[in-house]
C-alpha cells in the first residue's frame, strides 16, 4: 500500500505503508502543498505554490506499479489559477481535476488535456481564500472551506452549489461523515489577527452541521487553537482533529451521537 | 479580501483582440475637470446645486469700501494702513491686497480688494472690520465679493412669489402604529447603513430601509425619533417617512462635524471647526442653529474655539459637544453656552440672550439643565485658596432668580446628575481629607419638587470608595451606584422613598463584587443591567430592583455597548469595529435571555430609534398595569398562533429540503451505477467499490439482560 506526501521542502514522496521506507522523491521548484491518488491509484494529482518567478501550478505523475520503474516526468503540468492552490482532488472517473485556492474559485479542468472545464459562479462562490477541500466518500459531491466564514457543498459533475454551511469563524479544514449526513467544519482566527487575550481557554470547535438541513447540530471544544486539520475514520465512528496549539485530539462517538435528530 | 484577479495574459490576449495598444503613454493622459473627475458620486447629485454657489473662484476675497480717497504720495501709506488690519486677521494672499486707482484723477477710488487663502479668513475679516472706524469719517463698509454679484442680480421690479399647491406631507410617525408593536434600529456596518425591525418573537430582524453611503460619516436620530440624521461633506440632512426613509430637509454646512438635535425637535444645532491659517491660533469654529422642518438658519455662532470651549476642573482642553445646552423641556425654549464667568442663555422666540445678556457667574465651570423644568444647575469651583468656598446654584429662566444654594467645602471636583422627571439631582462631590493627600466622595441630594428644595448629604459606607458609575433611575426613586477599589467593585441602591420615612434617602442593598463598570437602567426604571465593558470584556447581569434579586447573568463577549430598547422589553448589546473580531449585535429579553444574534463585521453603530412619551396620564398607565392579565390573554393567543406557525414553516422547510436531497442522492446513485465498469477498469478489475461504501441501518439488537436458574422440585 502507497502513501503520497507533499511538503515545503520542495518534494512530494512516495512511501511503503508497511515497511515505511521512501519509495520514490519527486522534485519541484517550489513548495508543494496538495496531493491526490487517483482512482486505481496510477496517477497523482499535485499542486505546487508560487514561488520567486515560478506561478502555482497543477501537475500530474505517472504513479508505476513497481517504484524501480518510476520516472519523474510529468504527464500533464496546468497553469493559471493565481495564487496558492490549496487543493487539488480527481473528480469521478479521473476525467476531470477540480482546484481550489487563495483565488477563491473552484475551477474544474480536463486531466487529459489541461483545459479549463468550468468555473465556479461568482456571485454565489467564495468571496476568501478556500483553505480546503473533501471529497464525499463516492467522490459524486465536495465540500469547500473558506476563510469568508463559510463552507460550501458542490456536485462534482455539474459543480453546482448545492448548500452553504455559515459559521462565525474562518473556516480551515472540512470533513465529511461517511456513516452520517454531518459535515464538520474546524476553523478559527490567524494568531497574529487577534488582539486581546480569549479568557475562554479551550474554545476553539470543530461544528458539526446537518448536511441537509445547513443548520448547526452542536461543536466538539478542546482545542486552544484555531483548528488546522479534520479527518473522519472511514467507519464514521470516530474523527480527529490538528490544530495551531499542536495537538492532535481524537475523538470517538457516544452511542448518542448515532440518535442526533434535529 | 477581493477575489477579483484578472490574469495579465488573458487581459493581453483580449486587448489583441479588440485591437487595442496595451502601451500607453501616462503623461500624456488628461483627467476629466473637477474634483470628481466627472464621475458622479452617490450623494453628489444631492449637493449639486450647492456646489454651484461654492465654486465662484472668488470665495475669498473682500471689498473694503469707504476708504480715504488719498493723492499718489499718501498711496503707500495707507495701503500698508490697511495692510496692517487686515493681516491680523488672515494670511493675505501674495499680491493680494489691490487698491484701485482712478486713472484721470491719480487718486484712489476708495476702495480696495483683498483677498485671503480660505473663505474662513475672508468671512471672518468682514465679520470683524465691517463698521471698523479708521477715522470720524472714514467708516469700512466691508462686504464679500460675491455678495455683490448676488445682489447686483436682484430683479427692480418685484415678483410676487409663487405659490405652490398643498401636498399633503406623509405620517412621519406611521413606525409607532406597527400591529406587532415592534420597535426599529439603525445599524451601520462597512459602507452600509440599515433600518430594522426588532422582530423578537420569530427571533429576528426583519428590514425597512437600507441604503449604501446613505452617510458620510455617522448616523443620528432625533429624540423623539421622528428623523434619521445623516451627516456629509456639505452639510446634514434629515430623513423620515411613512413607510420608507425620504430625504426631507438638508442643512448647509460645509465640513460639519457634529450635530445635536433640541429635545422637541424643532430644531438642529450643527458644529464644524476649521484650522486657522496660522497655526498658533486656536481654531475657528462655525455653529448654525437651523429650524428643522423650513431648513431656514435661525442663527450662527461664528468664534474662535477658545471662546467655544467648556472648561473643567482639569482646565480648557478642547470642545465637549454638545456646545448649547437645551433647557425647558419638550418646548425647546431655551438654550445655552457655557462661556468665561458666565453662563449666555438665549431664548427661541428671537433668538437672542434673554434680556439681552449672559448670566455672570463668576468663576463658574459647568452648568446642567433640569430635563423638564426651566432650571440651571451651576457649579462654581474653591476660589482664592479657601477664601471662598465652591457651590453649587439651582437657577430659575427665564427670570434668573437662584431657587436653592449650597456651599461645599474642600471640593477637588464636582459632577451633577439629573434624575429623568426633574424631581432630584444629585451633586457628586470630591473633597479632599484634611492631609489634602486624598479625596473622597459625598453626594449632595437636592429634592426639586418639594418646597424650598431641601438637600440631603450622603456618604457611602466607606467613604474612600473611589465612585465608578452613578445612575438615577428613570421616572422612578432610586439610584444606583458602582464604588469600590477592588478589581471587582461594589454595587448599591439606593432609594430617596424609604419605606420608614418618606423624607430620608435609604439604602437598599449592596451587591459586592461585581464585574461590573457600567449602569444600564430600562428606561421605564424598575429593571437594571450591571454590565463589564472593556477590561471585564463584555459581562451582563440583569437585576430585578424591585424584588432586588439577580434575573440572569451572561456574557456578550467583548461588547462595547449596552442599550435598551425605548419600551424596556430588549437590550442591545453590540461590539463595535473598536475590535476587529466578534463584530455585530445580540439582543435579549429584559430579564436576561438571548433572543438572537447577528454577526456584522466593521461594526460602527447600533441605535434604537426613540419613541415620543407616551400620551397616556400616569393614571393611566397604573390602571393598564393592574390589569394586565387581561390585556395580555390577548397577546399570548397571538403568540401561540405565530409560533405554531413557525413550526409549521419549519417543518415545510425541512420536508422540501430533504426531498430536494433525495433527488441530488438518487441523481448520484445512478451516474455512480453508468460509471460502475469504468471504475472496475481503473482498478484493474478490482471490484472494491462495496469496501468503500458505509451505511447507517438500524438494527434490532437483543441483549441478554439476565440469566437465571431456578430449580424445580420434581415429584414423583
Amino acid at each position: 500500500m502507497r502513501l503520497i506526501t507533499g511538503s515545503a521542502d520542495q518534494t512530494v514522496k512516495l512511501w511503503n505503508v508497511q515497511t515505511g521506507a521512501q519509495l520514490y522523491t519527486f522534485n519541484f521548484g517550489s513548495p508543494a502543498r496538495s496531493v491526490d491518488f487517483s482512482v486505481g491509484d496510477k496517477l497523482a494529482v499535485i499542486t505546487t505554490d508560487p514561488f520567486m518567478e515560478l506561478t502555482s501550478a497543477i501537475h500530474v505523475k505517472r504513479i508505476a506499479r513497481d517504484p524501480t520503474e518510476q520516472t519523474e516526468e510529468s504527464e500533464l503540468v496546468i497553469k493559471g489559477p493565481q495564487g496558492r492552490i490549496n487543493r487539488a482532488v480527481w473528480g469521478p472517473l479521473n476525467r476531470t481535476i477540480v482546484s481550489a485556492g487563495e483565488d477563491a474559485v473552484i475551477r474544474i479542468w480536463d486531466s487529459e488535456t489541461g483545459k479549463l472545464l468550468r468555473e465556479a459562479d461568482k456571485e454565489s462562490g467564495h468571496k476568501k481564500t478556500i483553505t480546503s477541500l473533501t471529497k464525499s466518500a463516492d467522490g459524486s459531491h465536495f465540500l469547500t472551506g473558506s476563510l469568508d466564514k463559510s463552507a460550501k457543498l458542490w456536485d462534482t459533475r455539474s459543480l453546482t452549489l448545492i448548500k452553504t454551511y455559515v459559521t462565525e469563524r474562518p473556516v480551515n479544514a472540512v470533513a465529511m461523515s461517511p456513516l452520517l449526513d454531518h459535515v464538520v467544519l474546524g476553523g478559527g482566527q490567524d494568531a497574529s489577527a487577534v488582539t486581546t487575550t480569549d479568557h475562554r481557554a479551550g474554545k476553539f470547535e470543530a461544528k458539526f452541521f446537518d448536511k441537509i438541513l445547513q443548520e448547526e447540530i452542536g461543536g466538539v471544544k478542546g482545542h486552544f487553537g484555531p483548528i488546522n486539520a479534520l479527518a473522519f475514520n472511514p467507519d464514521g465512528k470516530s474523527f480527529s482533529s490538528g490544530g495551531e496549539d499542536g495537538y492532535v485530539r481524537l475523538h470517538h462517538f457516544d452511542p448518542d451521537y448515532f440518535n442526533i435528530k434535529i | 479580501m477581493a477575489a477579483e484577479v484578472m490574469l495579465m495574459n488573458e487581459i493581453e490576449a483580449t486587448a489583441a483582440e479588440m485591437g487595442i495598444d496595451m502601451n500607453i503613454d501616462f503623461s500624456s493622459i488628461q483627467l476629466p475637470p473637477g474634483e470628481n473627475c466627472g464621475i458622479i458620486a452617490d450623494d453628489d447629485d444631492v449637493y449639486h446645486d450647492d456646489q454651484l454657489e461654492f465654486d465662484s473662484g472668488f470665495g475669498n476675497v473682500i471689498v473694503v469700501d469707504n476708504l480715504p480717497v488719498v493723492p499718489r504720495e499718501k498711496f503707500e501709506k495707507l495701503e500698508g494702513v490697511i495692510r496692517k488690519i487686515y493681516s491680523q486677521i488672515g494670511v493675505i494672499k501674495e499680491d493680494g491686497l489691490w487698491m484701485p486707482v482712478d486713472p484721470e484723477t491719480k487718486k484712489t477710488l476708495g476702495y480696495c480688494f483683498i483677498e485671503y487663502n480660505t473663505p474662513q479668513e475672508a468671512e471672518l475679516a468682514k465679520e470683524k472690520t465691517h463698521g471698523y472706524k479708521l477715522d470720524r469719517a472714514h467708516i469700512f463698509a466691508v462686504n464679500m465679493f460675491d455678495d455683490f454679484d448676488k445682489y447686483m442680480k436682484v430683479p427692480d421690479e418685484w415678483a410676487p412669489p409663487e405659490i405652490k399647491p398643498y401636498t399633503p406631507g406623509e405620517n412621519l410617525q406611521k413606525w409607532l402604529a406597527d400591529e406587532k408593536a415592534r420597535d426599529q434600529f439603525v445599524i451601520r456596518a462597512g459602507t452600509d447603513t440599515e433600518v430594522l425591525w426588532n422582530d423578537a418573537r420569530q427571533s429576528k430582524t426583519e428590514p425597512v430601509y437600507k441604503r449604501t453611503f446613505w452617510t458620510e460619516s455617522f448616523v443620528q436620530w432625533s429624540p423623539m425619533g421622528t428623523y434619521l440624521a445623516t451627516v456629509h461633506r456639505q452639510g446634514a440632512a434629515v430623513w423620515g417617512g411613512a413607510n420608507t426613509f425620504n430625504r426631507l430637509m438638508r442643512y448647509a454646512h460645509p465640513q460639519v462635524k457634529l450635530i445635536d438635535f433640541s429635545p422637541g425637535e424643532k430644531f438642529l444645532v450643527t458644529y464644524s471647526s476649521h484650522e486657522p491659517s496660522n497655526p498658533r491660533d486656536a481654531n475657528r469654529v462655525v455653529i448654525n442653529i437651523f429650524d428643522v422642518r423650513t431648513g431656514k438658519v435661525m442663527r450662527d455662532f461664528k468664534g474662535s474655539a477658545d471662546e467655544f470651549a467648556v472648561g473643567g476642573a482639569g482646565g480648557v482642553a478642547g470642545n465637549s459637544w454638545p456646545v448649547f445646552r437645551w433647557g425647558g423641556g419638550k418646548e425647546d425654549k431655551y438654550f445655552a453656552k457655557l462661556g468665561k464667568n458666565m453662563i449666555s442663555v438665549y431664548e427661541t422666540e428671537t433668538f437672542s440672550l434673554i434680556d439681552k445678556k449672559s448670566l455672570k457667574v463668576e468663576n463658574v465651570v459647568d452648568f446642567s439643565w433640569s430635563p423638564t423644568d426651566p432650571i440651571i444647575a451651576l457649579f462654581v469651583p474653591e476660589l482664592g485658596g479657601g477664601n471662598q468656598p465652591a457651590r453649587v446654584s439651582l437657577v430659575q429662566m427665564p427670570g434668573k432668580e437662584e431657587l436653592r444654594q449650597k456651599n461645599l467645602f474642600s471640593i477637588s471636583d464636582c459632577k451633577m446628575y439629573w434624575q429623568s422627571n426633574g424631581d432630584y439631582l444629585a451633586v457628586k462631590a470630591d473633597r479632599y481629607t484634611k492631609t489634602k493627600k486624598s479625596t473622597y466622595t459625598g453626594f449632595e441630594l437636592f429634592r426639586i419638587k418639594e418646597r424650598d428644595i431641601p438637600i440631603e448629604v450622603l456618604e457611602l459606607d466607606n467613604k474612600n470608595d473611589k465612585i465608578i458609575a452613578f445612575a438615577w433611575e428613570p421616572k422612578g426613586h432610586r439610584f444606583a451606584v458602582i464604588h469600590g477599589d477592588n478589581p471587582r467593585p461594589d454595587v448599591s441602591f439606593y432609594s430617596m422613598r424609604s419605606t420608614h420615612n418618606l423624607g430620608r434617602v435609604a439604602k437598599l442593598t449592596t451587591l459586592k463584587g461585581k464585574q461590573a463598570n457600567a449602569l444600564f437602567w430600562s428606561p421605564g426604571g424598575r429593571f437594571i443591567v450591571l454590565a463589564g465593558l472593556k477590561g471585564f470584556n463584555g459581562q451582563l447581569e440583569f437585576f430585578n430592583v424591585d424584588e432586588l434579586e439577580t434575573m440572569a447573568t451572561a456574557e456578550h463577549f467583548m461588547a462595547t455597548d449596552v442599550e435598551w430598547d425605548p419600551t424596556g422589553r430588549y437590550v442591545a448589546t453590540s461590539v463595535t469595529s473598536v475590535h476587529e473580531m466578534e463584530n455585530g449585535f445580540n439582543i435579549w429579553s429584559f430579564n436576561g435571555r438571548l433572543l438572537y444574534r447577528i454577526l456584522k463585521d466593521h461594526f460602527f453603530q447600533f441605535l434604537w430609534r426613540p419613541r415620543p412619551p407616551s400620551f397616556l396620564t400616569p393614571e393611566k398607565e397604573e390602571e393598564i398595569a393592574r390589569n394586565l392579565k387581561k390585556y395580555s390573554k390577548k397577546y399570548e393567543a397571538e403568540d401561540q398562533d405565530v409560533s405554531m406557525l413557525l413550526s409549521e414553516q419549519d417543518r415545510e422547510k425541512r420536508r422540501m429540503l430533504k426531498e430536494e436531497w433525495e433527488k441530488w442522492v438518487s441523481e448520484w446513485r445512478r451516474a455512480q451505477e453508468e460509471e460502475k465498469l469504468e471504475r472496475q477498469k481503473l482498478r484493474d478489475g478490482e471490484a472494491s467499490d462495496e469496501e468503500e461504501e458505509y451505511e447507517a441501518k438500524e438494527v434490532e439488537v437483543e441483549e441478554v439482560l439476565d440469566v437465571s436458574e431456578e430449580v424445580l422440585s420434581f415429584e414423583e
